[in-house]
């Protein structure tokens, strides 16, 4: 695949914090379209991934291409993230505004949008994925499910080039799982670039184009769902799910 | 919800009156305020120089004849200390934000702001009304009133600067970092990050401090009397000096004592409201 087809390209990306190696060279390449998930044990280095493509961590060394544009060295932060959203495991709402002024603030104020254009922008979206009702509430005032929808629809009204999702549903009580997955899932098919972390792995196979297999810092094992699921290679994907399976999670 | 707001409401009685839930308790209350304070009462009045010191502090006449001029002179004093919160609340978020810039090439700024917030609060806030109300006039400088008032304020600005920058600087780290990666994840400027998100929420947690930090200027705005303007303390010294009589300075004293206990009573008032939400759930 050349850099030009890519929506995303990760070459030889490493990224230390402190005297700890958290990635350790990583090549990924992410079609248009396409939905990579990210499976790993905690700290095999998924969040640290998604944060370094965001540029909310400088790597170390490496090059990442953002539809063929090299983005980690000399291009301006704030440019780039403005077209990557990403969504946190905890939320992250503003809660000192309400759900609409969530949405509306970077569209307003980091790409110079009308108000009456962002909120209008900002209320399609909400109806889209049932949240217009909660339009003037604060973010104490949702549950967890409707926070991270809320969060989504932030990253969404963006119009950003490829989502990022760190285990979004990893802070949700069981039952509230399903309505973020759902929407997870129609972004997917509508067509929206994604690299999900995620440790719902039936949402995975279910849903991802691909399955990476993080193992200390490095992508050891990448395939389509059905290939990595029932027929991995390496021995440490197969104890890894062998341990997920025995939990009860696939 | 209204079991929140019950035990709300049981909270603040609380602050003051501690646990009084019954009737019972509320008559022992009363009675044993009533019995410790008839005792001090009648310990102060029995002792043996009290007939000098009513005459010496409590004039009903001196009072009555000083109160309107003192009260006039105390409307200086209100200005003093309204122009410098003004200031100070801008000047101080300054400090605090130039304290928080990122990066190695503007450490400058920040040193600049720790040196000045040191300086400040480390120098008594007496010195450097007399050093600023002496000095800086002698300077002559062009444009620059030589008034003691302007100095004054200038003084009280400085000072209380370092302390509410340091209170800001308490509530800007208080920001959770997860609130500045969301905004900075949008695509938000450092700045606007700041703007838009972090100061929002960190002005909401500091107002108790804040004001708690007021109530001491407004105070310290009496200290201005030492470079010459006849505010409410140095009018009261005035009519002490010409009638022998202390009287004014109670005058005085409680003019100062009507606005700031308001100020004392509304910053528990809006700690406890914090207290609640936080232990509600609530991070509004």
């Amino acid at each position: 695949m050349s850099t030009n087809e890519a929506a995303l390209r990760l070459e030889g990306v490493r990224k230390s914090f402190g005297s700890v190696e958290v990635l350790r060279g990583v090549d990924l390449d992410v079609g248009e379209h396409e939905v990579v998930c990210l499976i790993g044990a905690s700290g095999s280095g998924k969040s640290t991934l998604l944060r370094c493509v965001n540029l909310l961590e400088r790597i170390d060394a490496g090059r990442i291409f953002l539809l063929g544009e090299e983005i980690a060295h000399g291009v301006d932060a704030n440019k780039v993230r403005r077209r990557v959203g990403i969504v946190f495991q905890a939320f992250n709402l503003f809660p000192h505004m309400t759900v609409l002024r969530n949405v509306t603030l970077a569209p307003t104020k980091a790409l110079g949008k009308h108000r009456a254009e962002a909120e209008a922008e900002a209320m399609a979206l909400l109806e889209r994925f049932g949240l217009a009702d909660k339009r003037h509430e604060y973010p104490d005032r949702l549950s967890g499910g409707q926070q991270q929808r809320v969060a989504i629809v932030r990253a969404l009204a963006m119009r950003p080039d490829l989502m990022l999702l760190d285990e979004v549903t990893s802070a949700l009580d069981p039952e509230l799982v399903a309505e973020v997955l759902n929407v997870i899932q129609e972004l997917a098919e509508a067509g929206m670039t994604m690299v999900i972390a995620t440790h719902e792995m039936s949402f995975a196979r279910d849903t991802a184009d691909r399955v990476c297999f993080l193992d200390a810092g490095r992508i050891l094992e990448q395939g389509p769902p059905e290939e990595i699921f029932t027929r991995p290679r390496e021995p440490r994907t197969q104890q890894f799910l062998e341990r997920i399976i025995a939990a009860g999670r696939l | 919800m209204s079991v929140d707001a019950e035990t709300g409401r049981a909270n603040r009685r609380s602050r003051i009156l501690g646990d009084l839930q019954g009737g019972r308790n509320i008559a022992v209350a009363v009675a044993s305020t009533v019995v410790f304070f008839a005792v001090v009462v009648l310990v102060v009045v029995n002792s043996a120089g009290w007939p000098e010191v009513r005459k010496a502090f409590f004039d009903r006449q001196l009072f009555t004849d000083s109160f309107p001029e003192i009260a006039r002179a105390f409307l200086l004093n209100v200005r003093i200390f309204c122009i410098a919160e003004v200031v100070i609340l801008v000047a101080a978020l300054g400090i605090a934000v130039l304290r928080g810039l990122p990066g190695p090439v503007l450490f400058p700024f920040r040193l600049l702001a720790v040196v000045y917030t040191d300086l400040f609060r480390g120098i008594p806030t007496i010195l450097v009304i007399y050093i600023l109300g002496f000095g800086a006039p002698a300077l002559q400088l062009s444009g620059v009133p030589n008034s003691p008032f302007f100095w004054g304020v200038t003084a009280l600005v400085l000072v209380y600067s370092a302390y509410v920058a340091e209170v800001y600087r308490a509530g800007i780290e208080s920001v959770h970092p997860s609130q500045e990666a969301a905004a900075r994840s949008l695509g938000l400027s450092h700045a606007k990050t700041l703007r838009f998100v972090i100061i929002p929420q960190a002005v909401r947690r500091v107002i108790p401090p804040l004001l708690n930090d007021f109530i001491g200027l407004q105070k310290d705005s009496a200290l201005v009397a030492l470079i010459g303007p006849i505010e409410a303390f140095r009018q009261s010294q005035i009519d002490v000096a010409a009638t022998f009589n202390y009287t004014p300075y109670l005058a005085t004293a409680l003019l100062f004592l009507l606005l700031t206990i308001p100020l004392a009573r509304l910053t528990d008032w809006l700690v406890a409201r914090d207290r609640r939400r936080q232990s509600a759930g609530g991070a509004r």
